[in-house]
């Protein structure tokens, strides 16, 4: 059972704020091009504020290991909608997503909002999931959402084997 | 090559099927009992937020697996999807030993006495099949008592004026009250209500030789870590083992139900671990599969005497599939409300189960379960928005201040909401799948936005600053609560089942689920469903003996 302690709930503070490391590298499904793309967006779905948001706590991650798992059937649907993205981003700005000030990807994933719908509908539902879900799935980095919701993470596991009548060992 | 004969295959080791096997291999029949999924205890239950059998986005850890296991969901549009357990549209309960009384909030309702006479009382709405069941609560009384006791239920429904006449009360005092239920109490005793603990398969003292609750917040979709959960993989599954004459093969899938010439079942042939099919020669077949599957178990035993299926003949089989339209009201408070006790739900209401004017039935509001994080993003108001800055301050700000009350519809049963076989979609093994396809009664939706009017009342009354509703659509029904595909009924032509719950015309095959009920109260299925499979199996046991 894990308790934060001081000097990592000292890092997740400083990596919500901006400049942040950015992991991005090596993939399970996505190209390193894609990965970044799809982290500009999780970065205005659930932004940076006095805490981490979900860019920084690995919703990327989350995401690409679920695509190359239990997410394998919604590949093709990141792959074209990440594509579209990009696209749209460069259409109205010039610039790859990543490489836009917050307003502007702001501004894109507006449109994405507006225009993409299942796209963006799967992408919210699973930066949600990576952010608001265990740490163990690669998203929340160190419980951040949850210290940011006040919710001790306590993963419960094992209490089956001690008698709680007698407080002891069962 | 076929096994030994044995007096009765019971398939399926869930709610029912676990009651069956206990009480037959207890009256000293030789019993075995089939079981598709496997053991899940709280030792393989990782506590995932993601991975439960409440929120199963990657997957549904109490089964069955998306890999092996199809189902085809039609939409209200036409348009046909292959779905998998973990997707919303397949209509999950579970899959394993106890099936979903592993995973369950366990709240042990019993139905009022007007559930089982709906026809009588309300008349039929058009395009609804509504009837009464062939049974009154008199006829199940001495069960839901012998559910209660036999498998533990803690609780007090004394303060509610609206429960049918019960001869003994519950076997366990309620657990102490958490903080939603502090607010909650006195709110509904000023708007002249009747709140009380709800009824609950758990223990809040040591029963059966297990102890209490220790009030976490892993409750509702995963397995109890100090088995405090009743379900009937620590009760009556384990008593019928005990016998040594029930023996339970898991990773058993049944395919189906072989009958002889004269229509009577002499075996069931299911695939076993390794796939290869065997049969199990039987002289008594019981199906409790789950409302979804018994109708898709009976659809894939064709015969000679039953060319469209098992019990067939009338097109009954898989039709009125329903559930619960479940309304939500969710209030906001300035102060906090979630204090981390679990298992969350604590105080119901049940002066809004009938009654209300100009409707048929209602429900029993009652507090949620407690929320994890994820289940709480989207619970917004209408205008807060769902993502960006503005998710994520409300996130932030009403996590611990928000309290949900829902409530269980009894839905007009609907004979176009069925469960059929897919002419192509076949599982792993080859067998043909569940297609699912109709829609709900306009008037259960129009139940539900009254009584969630109720709810949202109970909420400002108890302080929200804020509250606002959410009531489901027209989609089809099922899911955890599915019902009805098999109705017990005295008319062979209008229904599955007799009142014992043998098949019409098939002199030694009964169902004890689900699948039998005639409507589905305004209450959570399980008690009903536990209660009736004592009562099918006292009238196996008495027509064995006569
Ligand atoms: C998360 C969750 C919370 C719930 N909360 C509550 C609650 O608080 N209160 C309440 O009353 N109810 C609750 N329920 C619902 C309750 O669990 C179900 O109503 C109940 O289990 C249904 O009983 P049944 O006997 O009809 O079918 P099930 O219990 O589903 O049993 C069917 C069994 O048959 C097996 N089976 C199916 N097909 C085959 C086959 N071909 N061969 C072999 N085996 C097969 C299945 O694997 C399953 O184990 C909850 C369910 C879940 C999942
Ligand atoms: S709340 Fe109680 S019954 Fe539920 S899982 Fe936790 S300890 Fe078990």
């Amino acid at each position: 059972m894990r308790k934060p302690s001081r000097r990592s709930f000292l890092a997740g503070a400083v990596l919500g704020t901006a400049g942040c490391r950015r992991d991005t590298g090596a993939r399970l499904a996505l190209t390193g091009e894609e990965a970044r793309t799809l982290d500009a967006i999780c970065d205005r779905l659930i932004p940076a504020d006095q805490d981490p948001g979900a860019a920084a706590t690995g919703a990327v991650v989350f995401i690409d290991r679920q695509l190359a798992g239990p997410y394998a059937r919604y590949r093709r649907a990141y792959r074209e909608g990440l594509a579209r993205a990009a696209a749209l981003s460069r259409k109205m700005f010039g610039k790859p997503l990543n490489e836009l000030t917050g307003d502007r990807r702001l501004a894109v994933v507006t449109r994405l909002e507006r225009d993409a719908r299942p796209f963006f509908e799967m992408v919210l539902a699973h930066t949600m999931q990576g952010f608001y879900g265990s740490p163990r799935h690669g998203g929340n980095r160190d419980y951040a959402s949850w210290r940011m919701l006040r919710v001790p993470a306590s993963p419960v596991r094992g209490r089956i084997l001690y008698d709680l009548r007698q407080g002891k060992e069962s | 090559m076929a096994l030994d004969p044995v007096d009765a295959v019971v398939i399926g080791a869930g709610a029912g099927g676990g009651v069956i096997a206990k009480e037959l291999a207890c009256a000293g029949m030789r019993v075995v009992l089939l079981e598709r999924g496997r053991w899940i205890t709280a030792w393989d239950d990782h506590k995932d937020d993601l991975r439960n059998q409440r929120t199963s986005v990657l997957g549904a850890p109490f089964g069955p697996d998306d890999e092996r296991n199809p189902r085809v969901a039609v939409d209200r549009r036409g348009r046909e999807l292959v779905v998998l357990p973990s997707d919303g549209a397949y209509s999950n309960n579970a899959a394993c030993v106890g099936s979903g009384t592993v995973s369950y909030g366990a709240m042990a309702w019993r139905y009022m006495a007007q559930d089982f006479r709906m026809k009588s009382i309300y008349g039929c709405p058009p395009g609804s099949t509504l009837d009464d069941w062939p049974i009154t609560y008199d006829d199940l009384e001495p069960f839901y008592e012998k559910a209660e006791w036999e498998m533990g239920v803690s609780g007090d429904v004394a303060p509610d004026p609206f429960h049918a006449p019960r001869r003994r009360g519950l076997p366990m005092p309620a657990l102490p009250p958490n903080r939603e239920y502090e607010i909650l109490k006195p709110a509904a005793l000023r708007k002249g209500w009747h709140p009380f603990d709800i009824p609950m398969l758990r223990n809040s003292v040591p029963y059966n030789g297990r102890g209490p609750c220790m009030r976490c917040r892993w409750c509702v979709g995963f397995a109890c870590e100090v088995n405090a959960k009743n379900g009937t993989q620590n009760t009556v599954i384990p008593t019928a083992m005990a016998t040594g004459l029930c023996e339970l093969r898991t990773d058993a899938m049944a395919r189906e139900i072989v009958l002889d010439a004269r229509g009577h079942a002499t075996a069931v042939t299911y695939f076993d671990a390794g796939s290869h099919l065997q049969t199990q020669p039987a002289r008594l077949v019981v199906v409790s599969a789950g409302a979804i599957e018994t109708a898709r178990l009976l659809l894939n035993s064709k015969s000679r005497l039953h060319p469209n299926g098992l019990g067939n003949r009338y097109d009954w089989v898989g039709r009125n599939l329903q559930g619960h339209a479940y309304p939500r009201a969710v209030g906001l408070f300035d102060h906090d409300t979630y204090d981390d006790v679990g298992p969350g739900a604590s105080i119901a209401i049940c002066d809004f189960n009938h009654g209300n004017p100009g409707l048929r039935g209602g429900a029993m509001l009652a507090n949620e379960f407690i929320r994890l994080p994820i289940q709480f993003t989207g619970m917004t108001p209408p205008d807060t928005p769902r993502w960006g800055h503005e998710h994520k301050d409300y996130m932030r700000q009403f996590y611990r201040r928000s309290i949900a009350v829902m409530g269980p519809v009894q839905e007009m049963p609907v004979f176009e909401a069925r469960a059929e076989l897919d002419p192509r979609v076949k599982d792993f093994w080859g067998i043909p799948v569940a297609r699912l396809s109709g829609g709900r009664h306009p008037h259960s939706v129009e139940v539900a936005r009254a009584v969630v009017v109720k709810a949202a009342e109970w909420l400002q009354e108890a302080g929200a600053i804020r509250t606002w509703t959410n009531v489901p659509g027209l989609d089809l029904s099922g899911g955890q609560h599915q019902a009805g595909t098999c109705r017990m009924g005295n008319d062979p032509r209008s229904s599955v089942v007799d009142r014992n719950c043998r098949i019409h015309e098939a002199d030694n095959i009964y169902l004890a689920d689900a699948s039998v009920h005639v409507t589905n109260g305004g209450f959570n299925p399980a008690l009903t469903i536990l209660a009736n499979a004592y009562r099918v199996a006292a009238a196996i046991v008495k027509e064995r003996r006569a």
